[in-house]
């Protein structure tokens, strides 16, 4: 899993049907001591994660199509956790 | 996922058996900004109606394969959505993924383009 940031959205209508009804939202990867890592992912929201919030994200399919209840299709990338805090050297705070 | 733009198509008459009657585009990686990123792939046409110059995005490694009719191909990269408008969020950071940052929050959410 990753540490990202939310900073957008996706507006799609023509899209798979995994998609259909779920929010697509941009986040920038983020280092564990709150720094733009460089790079994002579109990823499936399943928290109701907002604008700015730190999230965690799994970038793989299988464990994706799992949390969603999607036995088949396209699904990899998913917000599965909003970040309260990151503790420890890592994230400068050790 | 990552947001692309299609600027080819691919035309391959000899091909592996299960990817008969397959569109295969060329897509540009895209920044979330819309700037080009990294080699150009070809990418397998989930959607069957993507097109020259498309904001679209794909995905990658074996979801790809996912998003087609028969699951069990070889395909590395599908397009699985078009992007009508790529926006950034009020307080989400620079907010610089749309295109049109001044707007960002006022635009009404329903595609763009007529017809899609």
């Amino acid at each position: 899993m990753k540490l990202a940031r939310v900073v957008g959205t996706v507006v799609s209508t023509v899209k798979s049907p995994v998609f259909d009804g779920r929010a697509l939202l941009l986040v920038d990867l983020l280092e564990p001591d709150g720094r733009e890592a460089g790079g994002y992912l579109i990823a499936v929201d399943t928290v109701g994660a907002g604008a700015g919030e730190t999230v965690l994200v799994l970038d793989e399919g299988t464990s994706a199509r799992q949390i969603v209840g999607a036995p088949y299709g396209p699904l990899r990338t998913v917000i599965v956790g909003i970040v309260d805090a990151v503790e420890g050297p890592a994230a400068g705070s050790g | 996922m990552q947001l692309a733009r299609v600027i080819g198509t691919v035309v391959a008459t000899m091909k592996a058996p299960n990817m008969e009657g397959m569109r295969l585009l060329i897509v540009q990686p895209l920044t979330r900004r819309l700037e080009p990123v990294g080699q150009p792939v070809v990418a397998a046409d989930a959607l069957e109606t993507a097109g020259p110059g498309e904001l679209v995005f794909i995905v990658g490694a074996r979801e790809a394969a996912e998003a087609m009719p028969n699951r069990f191909v070889p395909v590395d990269h599908a397009i699985v959505g078009i992007a009508d408008a790529v926006e950034g969020l009020a307080d989400g950071g620079s907010a610089a993924g749309s295109r049109e940052p001044g707007k960002a929050g006022k635009k009404p959410r329903k595609p763009r383009k007529a017809g899609r």
